[in-house]
């Protein structure tokens, strides 16, 4: 079954976008000690995301594997290059003056950044669990340091420390899980284990089982479900703003990648994993929005807010339709979208002095910085389903997937959930709208990296939730390759 | 030609306008907002003179695929019930944007961005005939509410803000579920995927699920309305909306409550509105009775006029639920008339906290010496809100209660009971106010209302006596659409019995002679 002779020909073009990036990472490497360097590595950077991009965008629409089996390169992959790597333009974009006011501008996060995407793109381009597993580990490696990359904070380093800790734990589990699966089926690859599913379930399936629970608890630490999310908040909290912005869109959607490869085309005939994915999407929901509840720092609010919105992909894990993985992607680019925008102006207010993202600094935000105060009601309505946002829209397509496949209960619960959010996300639109500032507040400079930022995630906010028929169209395109 | 979509988005482009202008420039703001209003007015008059009475079904359609992947079409469209709504909703943002000249100071930008962006999402509710659509609209406009309370608002504004946009994002939330179960429901039996109200008319559904629905459909409805007892929030908002927000608060989006059992949640599901018939009935009896009995205690004015609506709003499910035409009208007349009182009644009261800062009833007494023409004004309204004879009120109860009776005594004797206690909570507060000599030192100075006040008010009343003494224009045009949806519900009530008997027979044939043919029996089911 094993493709020698492209083992022997290496098709790189399949590894195009893959290649650029490592081209620009290596590129701000060679040049760190150049003093320059700082202030071009952002550039080189994005140039290298832009150049993949275009690669990647090549990619669409061709269906074909290398590498010996080990890098599939089917629609669903190159959609989610797209969102890894536009998460990644538009997080080298939102920094702006946050390193530079902190001390903390140093070439080194660009090449962190970069060969993160890296590992993410490797991750959700193949069928193979040991190359998902290395894509896995070159994504996470450098989003611990990335963690910890504001050396002083105390907080910062913690954020690394608790990251790498949980990390390594959950890839401890992932690890076991791919070895027992290796056990039962002998191959790594999911395409021989659909190929011989009966066959394998027969004979040594507790094996297949229990390898098929630790890989689930695996990316479920990635992806934040309860109750493997107890670091999400420490982390998103310590971490720097621009840095948590990443983390919450671009690994969480890589997570959801593979769960989406694994569960839905790998061990799609299991219902037991339907099942666990019922208890693990209702949890997340619940706990995450009830707990942003509480929460008294936007920082905080917003890492218990994409603990709900990763309950609500799961949701779409559970249903595990076409229809349901058309949503998940649309959802994963929803998101994107707008918890970057939301992000970006939370990093921008950091950039005033003594800033810490506390509810109370936002008071009086519409009238000290109007314009940055209705962006950021638009970010809130849309994380919290209001039309004619597309966040409103992605949680519809995936309520009707799961209606579609007489999940209604479930997507009561999600509804339910919803209006749970609607209120810590409206008290964020109170604070800057109703309240009034105490002491007056500083003016906000906004750099034009981030207004640029800025002003694409609000347009694909609006954008694709008043015309969201071209986006739904590639979403629907993005289903795996049986090659 | 399409009239309906310059209507819709006149006010959402004046919006943008007003957004261009620096904020500064109030006047010129203000200025803008007016022309909108005017323009969308104008508009609704056209849409009024296309219209036409004799005519069935909806009217002006447009029928544009918008996300054609899902079945989502921009489907507009009218008939007598809505047009009379569009033009209720536009001659009171007109009359708002009057209202607020002087008494919104800070922030008049956002305000009128606000108040003109309502208008359109409230445009857009009343001509939706895609339910995505109508979905859409329904929840945009919680928005600009929510700010127009939160920001304008009086002292506890941000809790009346937050319990508004709660409350009903509770009720539509479910409805959401709804809509899409119907949606796949409908794929099943018709295999179209389709969002059509009409449509979805004409889907069958079997009495469990229709029970459900209804629920989900009613509930934010019955919210919106509101329906005792999820009324809690209204007389909140109302309070501490600046006085343009009650106006539309009261005088359109309670109306969408109403309008959603009309255009949807009724003839979608005939069974459960027959199952849920006497449970909705009482509630609208309780409404009524209990709103009357509360405005009787309120000390303050706006309050009082607040519980006022929920009695009112009684009264006009009351007559939905009658099922029957005079009933159904009466309460479709009254939706208009309560929006065309409740709002002057809003805007009166606001006159006088500009001039006092105060609504207490204590506060006030002899209004009728010192500001005659007021007084005068304020007691055409009051008695058309009571129901006198020859102002609009009248005819709108009168038609409610000879359907209800008609449909059920009993019902018809605790609603008659709510009219007379409407007059003693009404008379009895402007007795107080307006009546009697001056005691207050500070009310001895007060002015009597201006030219601009008296353009506001003018129309109201001119509209009270109009449909108080010739409603036929208004009862021309509901007629067929009233009709309409009874006989919708009769019919697919009709089929749905003929069915079930067939069912039963076949059913009783089988059971003959089980042995011999042992088919699968899905036929409830279908």
């Amino acid at each position: 079954m094993v493709d020698y002779v492209s083992t022997v020909n290496p098709d790189f073009s399949l590894i195009a976008p893959e290649l650029v990036l490592l081209i620009a990472a290596s590129i701000i490497m060679v040049f760190i000690p150049w003093r320059k360097m700082a202030t071009f590595a952002p550039a080189i950077a994005l140039l290298g995301v832009v150049v993949a991009f275009a690669y990647a965008i090549g990619q669409w629409g061709h269906q074909s594997s290398g590498f010996a089996g080990m890098v599939t390169c089917d629609n669903f992959g190159v959609i989610f290059k797209w969102i890894f790597l536009t998460a990644t333009g538009l997080s080298i974009l939102l920094i702006g003056q946050y390193m530079k006011s902190r001390g903390i501008d140093r070439p080194e996060y660009f090449v962190l950044l970069t060969i993160s995407a890296l590992g993410m793109m490797a991750m959700a381009n193949t069928t193979d669990l040991v190359v998902m597993f290395i894509g896995l580990e070159v994504m996470s490696v450098p989003l611990y340091v990335m963690a910890a990359f504001n050396r002083r904070s105390l907080e910062s380093n913690e954020a690394g420390i608790k990251y790498f800790l949980m990390g390594a734990f959950a890839t401890a589990f992932l690890l076991m899980g791919i070895a027992f699966i290796y056990g039962a089926a002998g191959t790594t690859n999911l395409r021989q284990v659909v190929t011989d599913f009966n066959y394998i379930a027969a004979g040594r399936g507790m094996y297949l089982y229990a390898g098929v629970a630790l890989i689930m608890i695996g990316f479920g630490f990635k992806v934040g479900a309860v109750p493997f999310h107890s670091w999400i908040p420490d982390v998103y909290h310590g971490a720097p703003t621009p840095v948590t912005a990443f983390f919450s869109v671009a690994p969480k959607a890589a997570a959801v990648a593979v769960l989406l490869r694994i569960f839905l085309y790998g061990f799609a005939d299991i219902t037991m994993v339907s099942h666990s994915f019922w208890v693990l999407a209702v949890l997340t929901m619940t706990v995450g929005n009830v707990l942003a509840l509480r929460q008294n720092n936007v920082k905080r609010m917003l890492a218990y807010s994409s603990i709900a919105h990763a309950g609500y992909i799961l949701v779409a894990l559970t249903v595990g339709t076409d229809a349901a993985i058309s949503a998940a992607i649309f959802y994963v680019i929803a998101y994107t979208f707008f918890n970057l925008g939301a992000f970006a102006i939370v990093a921008l207010l950091e950039t005033r002095m003594g800033a810490e993202s506390e509810f109370e600094e936002l008071a009086g935000l519409s009238k000290s910085a109007p314009y940055l105060a209705l962006l950021l009601a638009v970010f809130m309505f849309a994380l919290s389903g209001f039309p004619p946002t597309v966040g409103f829209f992605g949680k519809f397509y995936i309520f009707r997937a799961a209606i579609e496949s007489n999940f209604v209960s479930l997507a009561v619960i999600g509804v339910l959930n919803s209006f749970v959010s609607v209120y810590y996300y409206l008290r964020v639109v109170k604070t800057c709208y109703f309240d009034e500032a105490e002491k007056p507040q500083k003016a906000v400079f906004v750099p034009a990296t981030v207004g640029l930022a800025l002003v694409v995630t609000t347009v694909a906010t609006l954008g694709f939730g008043l015309f969201p028929q071209q986006l739904l169209q590639f979403t629907k395109q993005a289903i795996f390759a049986f090659l | 030609m399409d009239w309906l979509t310059p209507l819709i988005f006149a006010p959402i482009v004046g919006s943008i306008i007003i957004a261009l202008v620096p904020s500064k420039q109030t006047e010129t703001i203000k200025g803008v907002s007016l022309i909108v209003s005017i323009i969308t007015f104008i508009l609704s008059l056209f849409v009024y003179a296309q219209f036409d009475k004799l005519g069935s079904g909806m009217q002006l359609s447009v029928n544009v695929p918008w996300v054609t992947s899902l079945g989502i079409h921009y489907h507009l469209g009218i008939d007598g019930i809505s047009l009379l709504l569009i033009v209720l909703t536009t001659i009171l943002t007109i009359l708002c944007v009057l209202s607020s000249w002087r008494s919104v100071t800070h922030g008049v930008k956002g305000y009128f961005i606000s108040m003109m962006l309502l208008t359109g999402g409230m445009l857009g509710v009343f001509c939706a005939l895609d339910l995505f659509l109508f979905y859409i609209f329904w929840e945009v406009m919680l928005i600009p509410m929510y700010f127009l309370i939160g920001i304008w608002g009086g002292p506890k504004r941000v809790y009346a803000a937050i319990k508004f946009v709660l409350f009903t994002m509770f009720g539509s939330l479910l409805m959401l579920v709804a809509i899409l179960y119907l949606y796949f429901q409908y794929h099943t039996y018709a295999g179209e995927y389709t969002f059509d109200i009409l449509k979805l008319m004409q889907l069958p559904l079997p009495i469990t699920p229709q029970h459900w629905l209804f629920a989900a459909f009613a509930l934010a409805f019955a919210i919106k309305v509101p329906l005792w007892p999820l009324h809690t929030w209204l007389p909140d908002a109302h309070v501490q909306a600046p006085t343009a927000g009650s106006v539309i608060l009261a005088g359109v989006l309670l109306k969408m409550g109403t309008y959603g059992f009309i255009r949807i949640a009724m003839p979608m599901f005939p069974d459960a509105t027959m199952t849920f018939m006497p449970y909705i009935s009482v509630l609208a009896i309780i409404a009524i009775i209990y709103g009357a009995l509360v405005s009787m205690v309120q000390k303050d004015i706006k309050s009082l006029v607040a519980f006022s609506s929920v009695s009112h709003m009684g009264f006009v499910m009351l007559g939905l639920f009658a099922l029957n035409q005079e009933a159904m009208q009466g309460a479709v007349i009254q939706m208009i008339n309560h929006g065309i009182s409740t709002g002057a009644l809003f805007l009166l009261v606001g006159m006088i906290y500009e001039r006092r800062h105060t609504r207490m009833i204590a506060e006030f007494g002899g209004l009728a010496k010192v500001m005659p023409v007021f007084s005068a004004f304020f007691m055409i309204v009051m008695l058309s809100s009571i129901g006198l004879p020859f102002t609009n009120g009248f005819v709108g109860e009168f038609l409610i209660l000879l359907g209800t009776f008609k449909a059920n005594m009993v019902y018809g004797i605790f609603a008659a009971s709510g009219v007379i206690l409407a007059a003693c909570y009404m008379l009895w507060m402007y007795q107080r106010v307006v009546f009697g000599k001056v005691t207050n030192p500070e009310n001895e100075k007060l002015k009597d209302i201006n030219w601009r006040e008296r353009i506001i008010l003018i129309p109201l009343v001119v509209l009270i006596f109009f449909i108080g003494i010739y409603p036929s224009p208004l009862f021309e045009r509901t007629e067929p659409a009233v009709r309409q949806v009874i006989a919708h519900i009769e019919k697919t009530r009709q089929a749905k019995m003929d069915l079930q008997r067939v069912d039963d027979n076949t059913l009783a044939l089988r059971e003959e002679d089980a042995n011999t043919a042992p088919t699968a029996d899905n036929g409830g089911e279908e």
